[in-house]
């Protein structure tokens, strides 16, 4: 003891203060010193002072949050399962009795004592509106998310991305009854004169008539996917790197060249990301087209007549009024649906993972 | 291929509030001139002035004269992409495009100028690359990921990308900070060898940086938090590390200050 705080006093950088009084100056090791008794008995306190290590529990808040998201994991996949042992179960008797080719058929009548349905004309129609509904979409959402980005005013930007935001909120029975009842004029005057004018490229061909169609639907459901493409797009590009806008700007890039070089490279992954979200939405949209679209059984490329039917829209409309084999028809129809969504999604996946090596290092 | 840069009587704003105020230095073409001084003097500011870099932030501005080579560069008519391609910079961090491939993150500037012919842009790109000290480390491998090289090829990289376009000048803004000293020193060598060709200018907290490679040394300062910076003495470099005329400075440099 006699000389230990003799030690401590060289110990620290305080050395003089410690004579002086001012153990705090001089750090822990004065204080240690002045403990009564031998400073290097170890105190057993619990704290990891010294002694032996304290055992392992066996249980406890580690293992039980463990346990619970295991769980929370396993049933996504016992619930994925579930259904699909469901849809298959319900749709193989009714392919069964149908007494025509499922996948060619034009029409619509599985509850007829002969059932008789194909699933061509509700795929096609499903996959035509989806893919001009982003045909029109994207363009325009991601102009709105580079103008909110990096154009407008930060203020104005804010208030407009929340009134994006606002967009996506609305149900899709309101955007169906509002095209039914209001939009559906101006499609109708604007369909009778690009048939007009434009006739002779057979889209918009025809002699009406003209409103309840394929272009109806396909604004309709633009109108919908717009906020969602918009909105994640515009979080993308917000997170590009400041350094990397200021290397392209330094470099003498334009702000439009500054966003080539910089924002949508960076931004792409994300962006395909949206896009496939929105489809994702407009292919299973089901009661705004079931309102806006014409209802019809055939495949057709018009746009413009009234016509166009879609898988979900169809299940909404006959659904009410099927038997046993008509659901089950339905059912089958919303298989080759999930179907089509699956393929969509895993495509998006691969072009995401064929760019893995340069978007990994970006994030 | 390298010119002089005149400031007189700049000052440079933040929204309201003033960061430096009545700078005025000549920087002599083929030297490099170092700005020193504590941080928030506002010699980053002053660097990003002279490519008008300062500007892309929301509500700054800067007034005063700024001329290169008796062009003055915050004229009404001048095109500022022109300036920027003139007067080129490199970052604190490296900021190579994490989308692009080594190649095309040099020849991004060519591409911005409209040069698509392939043998000039890989010409050009090897050039570049050569100047930068870094051919040799990437060479096969110029489609690969340029984020993926370690920090100090990350900056060569972004130096090889700034004189690519052939400026006049080139600004380094902290260039070796985030640098671990070998890879310092590789910068350091490549500064000497750009001299031949560029103006160069930079800003570093590293003193025995700024003594090593710069022939002019500025140092900035502030009188207090708030207050504006100002350009307190500039001089020859070894005129300012052994025998300084002002008081301030002497204190910076010997560690008694800032």
């Amino acid at each position: 003891m006699g000389d230990t705080p003799q030690r401590s006093a060289h110990a620290g950088t305080g050395g003089i203060t410690v004579a002086t009084g001012h153990e705090w100056a001089a750090g822990a090791s004065a204080r240690v010193a002045e403990t009564p008794g031998n400073p290097r008995t170890p105190v057993d306190n619990g704290m990891g002072g010294g002694g032996a290590l304290p055992r392992a529990r066996s249980f406890g808040a580690e293992r039980a949050f463990r346990g619970l998201t295991l769980a929370a994991g396993t049933a996504v996949l016992v619930i994925i399962a579930a259904i699909a042992i469901f849809l298959i179960a319900r749709a193989v008797p009714a392919l069964r009795a149908n007494t025509e080719n499922f996948w060619t058929y034009e029409g619509w009548s599985p509850n007829e004592a002969q059932p008789k349905f194909g699933i061509g004309t509700l795929a096609f129609g499903t996959v035509l509106s989806s893919a001009l509904a982003l045909l029109i979409a994207v363009p325009v959402a991601l102009g709105i998310a580079l103008y909110l980005s990096h154009y407008a005013p930060r203020r104005l930007g804010t208030a407009l991305g929340f009134l994006i935001d606002l967009l996506a909120a609305v149900p899709s029975v309101v955007f169906g009854l509002w095209g039914r009842d209001v939009f559906i004029n101006p499609v109708r005057d604007f369909s009778a004169w690009l048939n007009e004018y434009f006739g002779w490229i057979p889209i918009f061909g025809g002699d009406g008539p003209f409103g309840r169609s394929i272009m109806l639907g396909s604004l309709v459901l633009a109108i919908m996917v717009l906020p969602i493409i918009t909105s994640l797009s515009r979080e993308v590009f917000l997170q590009t790197p400041t350094a990397n806008e200021e290397a392209a700007l330094a470099l003498g890039a334009t702000r439009w060249e500054m966003i080539r070089t910089a924002v949508l490279p960076y931004g792409r992954p994300g962006v395909i990301a949206a896009v496939m979200l929105g489809l994702g939405r407009a292919l299973g949209e089901t009661i705004a087209l079931a309102m806006t679209l014409g209802i019809t059984f055939g495949v057709s490329f018009n746009l413009i007549q009234n016509g166009g039917n879609t898988i979900a829209a169809n299940i909404a409309n006959a659904f009410g009024e099927a038997n046993d084999t008509g659901r089950g028809a339905l059912i089958a129809s919303g298989l080759v649906l999930f179907t089509i969504t699956l393929i969509v999604n895993i495509t998006a996946r691969v072009i995401i993972y064929r760019r893995r090596e340069f978007t990994e290092s970006a994030a | 291929m390298a010119k002089r840069i005149e400031a007189t009587n700049v000052s440079a704003y933040y929204g309201g509030f003033k960061a430096i105020e009545n700078i005025t230095l000549t920087v002599e073409p083929k030297t490099v001139t170092a700005l020193i001084g504590p941080s928030g003097c506002g010699k980053s500011t002053f660097l990003r002035s002279i490519n008008r870099m300062h500007e892309v932030l929301p509500g700054a501005r800067v007034e005063g004269n700024l001329t290169i080579d008796n062009q003055d560069i915050y004229d009404r008519d001048v095109d500022v992409t022109a300036v920027r391609r003139m007067i080129g910079m490199v970052f604190q961090r490296p900021n190579p495009f994490p989308t692009m491939s080594i190649f095309e993150n040099v020849v991004a500037g060519l591409r911005l100028n409209g040069v698509k012919k392939k043998s000039i842009l890989e010409e050009a790109a090897e050039r570049a690359l050569r100047s930068a000290n870094l051919w040799d480390e990437v060479k096969d491998r110029l489609g690969k990921p340029g984020a993926g090289l370690s920090g100090g090829q990350q900056q060569r990289l972004c130096i090889a990308r700034t004189i690519a376009v052939e400026p006049q000048v080139v600004l380094m803004d902290e260039p070796c900070s985030a640098l671990d000293p070998i890879s310092t020193l590789a910068i350091e060598d490549l500064m000497f060898q750009l001299k031949d060709q560029f103006t160069i200018v930079i800003v570093t907290h590293n003193m025995q940086q700024a003594a090593r490679v710069s022939d002019r040394t500025a140092f900035f300062s502030i009188e207090k938090t708030g207050d504006p910076g100002r350009l307190i003495e500039y001089d020859n470099t070894q005129k300012i590390f052994s025998n300084p005329s002002v008081k301030k400075t002497e204190d910076y440099i010997t560690g008694r200050f800032g």
